[in-house]
């Protein structure tokens, strides 16, 4: 059995230091996921406000994050700011501020994009009831921008998970950087370990996003109805 | 339409101001970054003390130096120094894992105060860290079959040898032995797979590599250990940190005459190695 790949994977304790790994992913995805959501529906809703240099800061904001590779986010953000403003964050903290922005920036357009499509009579027919802007908000438009805004969020949410990756660029011990320990301890003696922790690690990735695009498949199939 | 238009050229004018301010905030911190350093440095050895914890960056992936054993412990050549560091420090030790290419950006950022990822001295790095004492050497070794050993450079002239791209031992062989033929690959794996086929003659990389591949492949043998020159491998602080620098500096030297690096080559890396290696081909002698 020895001379087996799948050796690598139950040997001391690497399955349990796999699975930490994981849970490393999940929560700081989770994390990021909730705080992001939360700041880009706040700041999709003032996207669609009417004043000008709100929305082109919104657009910058946007941009800027849409544009900038991630890697290069989490560079910027672990090792540059640092030096630039003096406040040292730990990597975890690092990470989840990061992604939150990136979900907030990237969710705030699927928001004003959502917010826009509801008809224009519901605006107006809440305006005339005498609803305040902010009511207008929370009762008539946020409700139904969100089932036209779940897909493409449960997309977004599969990618955070996805992207949490390159989080072992800035030393976070995620699920992908305790793997690349284990391949390399085994290197030498099973050279085939390789194949079995990326299988096991496409494994983790797969049971943890694929019940999201299947809820995302189902709420697409009940929106139709 | 115009409009639009007009709109489009002041955001695009705003985007490239601000990504210039940008830009050159982060070249005016670096020089202001090592300034600061020698008044406000936070890795000096009283202010490690004072935070009870030393921050190291190692490998966790480059085995038997800086690797993580089955256990989830993190072990090798590298961790025995890092953990006799700190207890000498009187102070707890908290491993910060790094890849090559961030230990630099570690040690300037203040993420780390030392760096004892196999980190070899070049004239390069000099300008943007300050590196201790050495405690180990690595040179270009050369792998052959056992019986078709090859033990000198003479031997080399005009066949092939395989190397891997952007290693010492490809830049060694293209500057100094233009005679032999190189054979290069992108990865590790390649380039040894390429040997078992016999595409070339001989391997060419780094020794300390070498050793321990060999001692996986008994059939084959580093035949020639060093060539050219060696190349140290020494502990790193940010640039300016002085105290912890003379601190390393005095604690490798003590070390050094209670033989700690000879006790470590042989608990951490001769069992990796193949057996004609000796302490010497690794570790700096006084």
């Amino acid at each position: 059995m020895d001379h087996l790949g799948t050796s690598v994977l139950f040997a001391g304790n690497n399955f349990s230091r796999l699975l930490g790994g994981l849970w490393t992913t999940i929560w700081i995805a989770l994390l990021a996921l909730l705080i992001g959501l939360i700041l880009g529906t706040f700041l999709g809703m003032m996207r669609t406000f009417k004043n000008r240099p709100v929305r082109l800061i919104l657009r910058l904001y946007l941009e800027f994050f849409r544009i900038v590779p991630t890697v290069v986010l989490l560079f910027l953000a672990y090792y540059i700011l640092p030096r630039q403003l003096n406040i040292n964050l730990p990597a975890e903290q690092v990470a989840v501020l990061t992604f939150a922005l990136w979900v907030a920036a990237e969710f705030s357009d699927i928001v004003r994009g959502a917010l826009i499509s509801v008809p224009k009579h519901q605006r107006e027919s809440g305006l005339a009831i005498g609803l305040t802007h902010w009511q207008l908000f929370r009762y008539v438009l946020l409700p139904q921008a969100l089932t036209l805004e779940l897909p493409a969020t449960i997309n977004l949410a599969t990618r955070v998970v996805k992207t949490t990756s390159l989080l072992m660029l800035i030393s976070v011990m995620d699920v992908i950087n305790i793997g690349q320990q284990i391949i390399e301890a085994n290197g030498q003696s099973h050279p085939n370990g390789i194949f079995w922790v990326y299988g096991l690690i496409f494994f983790f990735y797969f049971i943890v996003d694929y019940p999201l695009s299947l809820l995302a498949k189902k709420l697409n199939a009940a929106n139709q109805h | 339409m115009k409009k639009f238009n007009l709109k489009k050229i002041i955001t695009t004018g705003i985007v490239l101001g601000i990504s210039t301010l940008f830009l050159t905030a982060c070249g005016s911190s670096s020089k202001s970054g090592s300034a600061a350093s020698n008044s406000n440095n936070s890795s000096s050895v009283a202010a490690i003390k004072k935070r009870g914890t030393i921050k190291v960056a190692v490998f966790g992936d480059l085995k038997p130096y800086g690797w993580v054993n089955k256990d989830g412990k993190r072990v090798g050549y590298d961790i025995t120094l890092a953990r006799r560091i700190a207890k000498d420090l009187g102070v707890k030790i908290k491993f910060v894992q790094v890849n090559a290419d961030s230990r630099v950006d570690a040690l300037s950022s203040n993420k780390v105060d030392l760096v004892l990822a196999n980190f070899t001295v070049t004239s390069e790095r000099k300008q943007v860290v300050d590196f201790a004492k050495a405690y180990m050497k690595v040179s270009v070794g050369v792998v052959s079959p056992k019986n078709a050993l090859i033990t000198n450079a003479e031997q080399l002239k005009n066949k092939t040898v395989i190397v891997s791209k952007g290693t010492t031992a490809e830049t060694y062989f293209t500057e100094n032995q233009k005679s032999v033929s190189l054979l290069k690959f992108d990865s590790k794996t390649q380039q040894f797979n390429a040997l078992k086929n016999k595409r070339g003659v001989a391997l060419a990389d780094d020794n300390t590599y070498l050793y321990a591949w060999a001692k996986a492949h008994p059939t084959y043998q580093v035949g020639i250990k060093q060539l050219g020159d060696s190349s140290s491998i020494a502990p790193a602080v940010k640039k300016g940190n002085k105290s912890l620098l003379n601190w390393t500096n005095k604690e490798i030297s003590k070390l050094d005459k209670q033989g700690f690096f000879e006790k470590a080559y042989n608990n951490d890396l001769k069992p990796y190695f193949s057996s004609d290696v000796k302490a010497s081909d690794v570790i700096i002698e006084k």
